[in-house]
């Protein structure tokens, strides 16, 4: 038996640091300190099995201790102020204080738990995989889709995986290979491995994934960041979760091997060309044994055989069993759990981060019943051990005791750090784009629909099976010709009934540039806005946070990450909208070790949002219908070119992002909402990267029709003076809107508040239309024509844009034409 | 009495949910049945008067698209299924059941020795792909199709979905008349990729055994059942029932029939 005694008793802190370096434990020497002094108590040394199990149990990946430490801020011509957690002050007072009744389970389960009908909830996480996805793109990607489903099926007592959606960031995809960082693989590569990952995983599960969004940037060369997520169906009386003594451990799926071992504390290591080395700490992926142990546990779950469930994701079984059995304690023989090969040591076996593999607590007399169905289902599930009431976890190696650990310790033993955060407001140059000419602004919009940002997915999207399951009602790709970009996807997950599930992303590393507070504010208002434009609603709409950021004990990386967290709790309250779940993944670093040059990702939060639909038949989707229907531009611009494409084109990212104004974005997304159920509205889309000039051609393209428009009658603040602002400015909460001519009438008295009823909307903002005192600004900005010219007017009436949907269209889908 | 269908599981399915439904709403009586059920013998193929293979990706693919579970059906279930199909009988294969019938030797079945007479291959695209597309239907004597519009539209979602045979076979099943389902252009002229979705030879998209009983297809009927999940739904009229409901229907209306 290979069981090693770690040497800590009588380590000075540099010993320490370098065991905890060496052995890939990513703990920092407070931490290590900590586990000195708890088995000083005990008078021994820690066994590797022990070491190993606190290193999982305490990394970033699985108890968030950024989100939770103490942060002492610092910004630029302000007082410092201390942070009582970033979790604790923004995103879960955001929850608690819009006390959503519709809100089921919310940060404590592996997924969140909103309600959905008499039968159902709907469950939603969303997971990153970034490091894994730097190293072996296929694996990386797949397993991260894979851990992600687990976690819905981890999920209450496990919910049916109804969705997925994914989001990629990758590095420009035609980098010359000359300024490829070393080590790192190239961009292209790991795009093509990442949408080959996640389509094989997917579309094996039979799980639709019909929804997501690609972005390019150079910082995310060396580390892209891959974002899973999944939607789940679970049954109302199968979303609590108990454990109690003398309950067995059951284990379920796939066998234990020597793959993925340490991916929790890798994923705390910033990344160079010595990461592929680490060999094992990626994982390997089998899609059907996932879907075996789906059959199987849907059955056991339906016959109550179980009352607990998680998933082995990141630290194997010591995190799966350590958290099942936290309040009471558990016992483990792990010469029990079934291998892929023999040779493993013991610690190995208890971190092994193996795929496909389920940990579920059953009453002993369910046994026989639990193993009939999983035989019937050729899935292999073995009993792991038992859970206790000593309070303790131990892990037996034939017969012998390996690790003896306090549950309290264990989950309670973490030092809180104190962090430094500074924000120092970036200047940049501010652009001056003297641009009237209308072949420069056509030229320019085609520009910005062939950005990699902007342009066709396609070429991915038609790779994924987005129609398994037979519900998907508003697919990714909609139109004439089944190719136009849709806002968010809608899914009516039980066959049969009109009630459906809306599901969309908002993500803008841009604007971080400038502010993250901004980037965190329009990513909301963007996923927002994607569920109004389909049809659904604020009234029951529930979001997801995703920090990707860079190593956050750098003070400047974590003044940003302050700035985004006050914005997730700013806007999510305003809008009353709550999180429900989230992740973070943090130290998303490069070392080009050639250079010594360090690449820290753009900060990126991607905002997730879920909404339930009465009625899908209500669904519009951003196609223009019918020459001679009219365009409307729903909300006001302002001059915000900060972060935009159109500047990004010109080589500025500027100053002036986009804010978000939640009281007039409120307003608008009500009334809109309003008129769409109404049937006031053919079409609608968001109007986010691009500006107007951009969702304009892309709803006429999509429709195979051209427009006519004028920016007279747009709605606008003062200091919007050019024609090239009032074109591409980004501004928040906008959308342009279809509506036929017998309409036009009813759409615009329900967006100026004078709706007979006004049904739908909540007190403060039917008060204030009631007052008058806050109508939605609109302005009607063209016609739908038959013709294929695509013309825009500027504000003094002579042309700006002048080209036909077929020039805009090919600009839109050459990029990947792959 | 409500026919019996028997939706046939095994580790991959997975478009037995709504191909379940599909028959629900036609008025089958539904059963989920695990391969392995069969085999134990805990499950009697003659119970049931429609079988259905559903879409997914049987034991993952591996070696080919559906040839595991192929060979299951041929040599674990060789007597109940040919005691099966000699009682005249209903079988379904959509997708990678239509792969699985290949395979097996149930179709295109020119002669009853279970032998593979044709192959469904990778897609000349060389990626998986999901889309919809305009299906021709033919004259032919399958059950399944009897009375369907000419023209219906469905999607695809398949990478091994290119019909292929030597040209002999190609030229029996023409001759007997046993394609059921061509893809063609949306003007109805002899379809390109993309209205071919896979390369097919003479652009099949499904065909039946000569009794017209066994069917087999790549399009997935039971992905378009009403209105609400037409691509266009948003911007065409449209019927209240999608183009794929007829397919179950028929089935089910058939084998009520017999009894």
């Amino acid at each position: 038996m290979n069981v090693k005694q770690i040497p800590i008793l009588n380590a000075d802190a540099d010993e320490l640091s370098r065991i905890s370096q060496e052995g890939l434990l990513s703990l920092n020497l407070a931490e290590m300190q900590a586990i000195q002094a708890y088995f000083a108590e005990l008078e021994r040394n820690p066994t590797d099995v022990e070491l190993e199990t606190i290193a999982q149990t305490w990394s970033e990946h699985c108890v968030h201790k950024t989100f939770k430490s103490m942060i002492e801020y610092t910004e630029t011509g302000r007082e410092t102020e201390m942070i009582d957690g970033l979790f604790k002050t923004y995103i879960q007072r955001a929850t608690e204080e819009i006390g959503a009744e519709w809100c089921v389970s919310v940060f404590t389960d592996n997924a969140g738990i909103i309600e959905f009908d008499d039968n159902y909830n709907i469950v939603f996480k969303v997971e990153t995989h970034n490091h894994p996805s730097a190293i072996e793109p296929y694996g990386g990607a797949g397993t991260g889709i894979g851990g992600v489903i687990r976690d819905s099926l981890g999920t209450g007592l496990g919910a049916k995986p109804i969705l997925n959606t994914d989001v990629f960031c990758f590095g420009l995809p035609d980098l010359s290979y000359d300024e490829l960082p070393k080590g790192a693989l190239h961009p292209k590569r790991i795009f093509k491995g990442v949408v080959s990952g996640v389509r094989d995983y997917g579309n094996r599960m039979g799980i639709p994934t019909a929804n997501g969004a690609i972005l390019f940037d150079p910082r995310y060369t060396g580390n892209p960041l891959v974002y899973c997520g999944n939607v789940g169906l679970i049954p109302k009386d199968r979303c609590d979760k108990t454990v109690e003594p003398g309950d067995l451990i059951i284990a379920i799926g796939g066998r234990t091997g020597r793959d993925g071992i340490h991916g929790a504390t890798f994923s705390s290591l910033e990344l160079d060309d010595t990461s592929e080395s680490l060999g094992s700490v990626v994982q390997i992926g089998n899609p059907i044994m996932e879907k075996k142990i789906v059959d199987a546990l849907m059955g056991a779950r339906d016959r109550q055989l179980y009352r607990n469930i998680t998933d082995c994701g990141a630290g194997g079984f010591s995190s799966a069993v350590g958290e099942m059995g936290q309040e009471i304690g558990a016992d483990v023989h792990l010469e029990n759990i079934q291998l892929k090969y023999t040779a493993l040591d013991p610690w190995e076996i208890w971190l092994s981060e193996a795929q496909e593999r389920m940990v579920i607590a059953a009453p002993p007399e369910n046994l026989d019943e639990l193993m009939a169905i999983c035989e019937a289902e050729s899935v292999e599930a073995i009993v792991l051990g038992t859970f206790t009431d000593t309070h303790r976890l131990r892990v037996f190696y034939r017969g012998e005791i390996v690790g003896d650990l306090d549950m309290d310790f264990l989950h309670n033993g973490l030092p809180r750090h104190t962090k430094k955060a500074v924000w120092d407001p970036p200047q940049h140059p501010e652009p001056t784009l003297d641009r009237v000419d209308s072949t420069q602004l056509t030229e320019d919009l085609c520009r910005i629909l062939a950005s990699p940002n902007v342009a066709s997915k396609e070429w991915v999207i038609r790779q994924y099976d987005h129609e398994v399951q037979g519900g998907l009602v508003l697919k990714p790709l909609v139109g004439r010709e089944n190719d136009g970009p849709g806002d968010a996807c809608i899914t009516t997950p039980v066959l049969g009934s009109r009630k459906g599930v809306i599901v969309a992303n908002g993500i803008n590393p841009k604007y971080g540039d400038i502010d993250p507070y901004d980037s965190a504010a329009a990513a909301i208002d963007e996923a927002l806005r994607n569920i109004i434009a389909v049809g659904g609603n604020l009234e029951q709409t529930a979001l997801l946070d995703n920090f990707s950021w860079g190593n956050p004990d750098k003070h400047d990386r974590l003044g940003g990450l302050v700035r985004a967290a006050r914005a997730c709790y700013d806007i999510a309250v305003a809008y009353g909208t709550p999180f429900i779940s989230g992740k973070d993944s943090l130290y998303n670093e490069y070392r080009d070790t050639t250079t010594g040059e360090q690449l820290a990702i753009p900060p990126t939060l991607l905002i997730s949002a879920v909404c339930v639909m009465p009625d899908v038949g209500k669904a519009v989707s951003m196609d223009v219908k019918s020459p001679g229907n009219r365009i409307y531009v729903v909300g006001k611009t302002y001059a915000e070119l900060g972060g935009s494409h159109y500047y990004a084109i010109h080589g500025f990212i500027g100053n002036n992002a986009p804010k978000v104004r939640p009281a007039e974005g409120k307003r608008t997304m009500e009334a809109l909402s309003l008129a769409i159920d109404e049937g006031l509205v053919r079409s609608c889309h968001d109007c986010s990267e691009g500006g107007i000039g951009v969702a304009a051609a892309e709803m006429a393209f999509a429709g195979g029709l051209g427009m006519q428009l004028s920016l007279t009658d747009l709605p606008r603040d003062p200091d919007v003076t050019t024609d090239d602002v009032a074109l591409f400015s980004e501004s928040n909460s906008r959308f342009i809107v279809e509506v036929v001519p017998e309409k036009q009438d009813a759409f615009e008295k329900c967006m100026a508040g004078v709706h007979s009823e006004m049904v739908g909307l909540s007190p403060q903002v039917r008060e204030a239309f009631e007052k008058g005192t806050a109508g939605v600004p609109i302005g009607c900005i063209g016609t739908v024509v038959e013709s294929a010219d695509f013309i825009v007017n500027g504000t003094d009436g002579s042309a700006i844009v002048e080209t036909t949907i077929d020039r805009l269209k090919e600009s839109w889908q050459g990029t990947f034409r792959w | 009495m409500k026919p019996k269908v028997l939706i046939l599981r095994t580790a991959g399915t997975n478009c037995d949910y709504e191909t379940d439904h599909a028959f629900q709403l036609v008025g089958g009586e539904t059963s989920l049945i695990h391969v392995n059920q069969l085999i134990a013998g805990d499950v009697d193929l003659i119970d049931y008067q429609i079988i259905a293979i559903p879409g997914g990706f049987s034991y993952g693919d591996d070696v080919a698209a559906g040839i595991l579970l192929a060979n299951e059906m041929r040599y674990k279930l060789a007597d109940s299924l040919a005691a099966y199909v000699e009682s005249g009988r209903l079988i379904i294969g959509i997708c990678n059941g239509f792969q699985v019938l290949v395979r097996a030797g149930l179709l295109p079945r020119l002669d009853s020795q279970g032998v593979q007479q044709a192959t469904l291959a990778m897609n000349t695209s060389a990626k998986f792909e999901c889309r919809w597309i305009h299906l021709e239907t033919e004259e032919s004597n399958c059950i399944f199709t009897q009375g369907l519009k000419p023209r219906i539209y469905l999607p695809v979602a398949h990478a091994e979905g290119r019909f292929t045979a030597p040209q002999s076979i190609l030229d029996q099943i023409e001759a007997n008349g046993q394609v059921v389902f061509r893809y063609v252009s949306t003007n109805g002229d002899a379809p390109e990729y993309p209205d071919n979705p896979n390369g097919s030879d003479h652009h099949i998209a499904g065909i039946c055994d000569p009794t017209g009983r066994i069917f087999g297809m790549m399009p997935h009927p039971e992905r378009y059942l009403t209105r609400l999940n037409h691509p266009r739904w948003t911007r065409e009229d449209l019927p209240e029932e999608g183009d794929g409901l007829a397919i179950f229907q028929n089935a089910v209306d058939y084998v009520s029939g017999l009894s």
